[in-house]
């Protein structure tokens, strides 16, 4: 799918579910794809004994990579150009993800249709565990 | 970090793709990608992330005969002081990236990064947190620029609290 300039208003909200109930096995499964085995996502016995936190928690890369599936299904496959985040807070085993992009400017740049998006992940208490931006080719 | 050859992967990309939730047939179906407009399997946006695996010096994966800072017999594996001690102070702050073409199944990508600006800033809870930034340019096997990825880590003094 991709999306047409005409269709799109500032202000326009786009959500999804990303996860409901993020799951250790899931934490591990992106720990052995991306390489990243940090024992603070990966090993409950080191993070709670030696680093001192509550649990493992996911990769921050994991929750920017869950949203980026929210982003690719809103605008299409091979169209992002730009997409950046900040890790606002962290996410936990447990932890139920919700995505959000809301329009904040539709433009034309080098004679394509372009939209820029403002991304959002939230957890079930409603705190942001990531925020950024994103920018797509679209239709128009 | 240097990464000399990151060949991008069919089966990679689909492992990376489950491992972040995404059963896009894009990432899946070479059949169904060869029809889409896309043309090709190509990697989900965070997927240059997973050049670490072709890092020779990567230091949060075990290696062979090495010391590793998690956890087996003892709670830690690190020598106090000494090696195997990772980088578990280092928080991922921020990741941005651009596109400059799609990265498709079958490219062989090279990654070269360079240090960005350094900063300072007060901890909520106090303490310094110390931010880094990092850049890396990926490039296909013709030499072109597929993306440009801008890490920033952040060094805190205290782990944070439960959110």
């Amino acid at each position: 799918m991709s999306l047409n300039a005409k269709d799109l208003t500032v202000g326009q909200t786009f959500q999804q579910r990303l996860v409901d109930g993020l799951t250790r096995t899931q934490i591990v499964q992106y720990a052995g794809a991306s390489g990243d085995y940090n024992p603070l996502h990966t090993d409950e016995v080191f993070t709670t004994q030696v680093a001192r936190y509550p649990s493992v928690f996911a990769h921050g890369m994991l929750t920017m990579g869950m949203t980026g599936k929210m982003l690719t299904d809103l605008v299409g496959d091979g169209r992002l150009t730009k997409y950046g985040v900040r890790f606002t807070s962290q996410v936990w085993p447990g932890d139920t993800l919700d995505a959000e992009a809301t329009v904040k400017r539709v433009f034309e740049e080098d004679g394509e249709a372009r939209v820029e998006l403002d991304v959002v992940t939230r957890n079930q208490k409603g705190v942001e565990v990531v925020r950024g931006y994103a920018e797509a080719r679209i239709d128009g | 970090m240097a990464v000399e050859s990151f060949p991008v992967e069919f089966s990679h990309i689909m492992m990376f793709a489950r491992a972040v939730g995404d059963d896009n047939p894009i990432y899946n179906d070479p059949a169904h990608a060869k029809t889409s407009e896309a043309g090709a399997v190509i990697a989900p946006p965070t997927f240059v992330q997973a050049s670490a695996q072709f890092d020779p010096d990567y230091v949060l994966r075990p290696k062979p005969g090495q010391p590793w800072f998690g956890s087996g017999k003892t709670a830690t594996g690190a020598v106090p002081g000494g090696e195997g001690g990772g980088n578990a102070g280092t928080l991922h702050a921020e990741q941005h990236y651009e596109y400059h073409r799609p990265l498709r199944a079958g490219d062989v990508l090279t990654a070269t990064t360079s240090p960005g600006k350094t900063w300072e800033k007060e901890g909520k809870r106090g303490g310094k947190l110390l931010f880094g930034e990092s850049i890396t340019e990926y490039r296909n096997q013709a030499g072109d620029l597929v993306v440009t990825a801008r890490g920033v880590g952040v060094r805190t003094e205290r782990p944070a609290d439960q959110a």
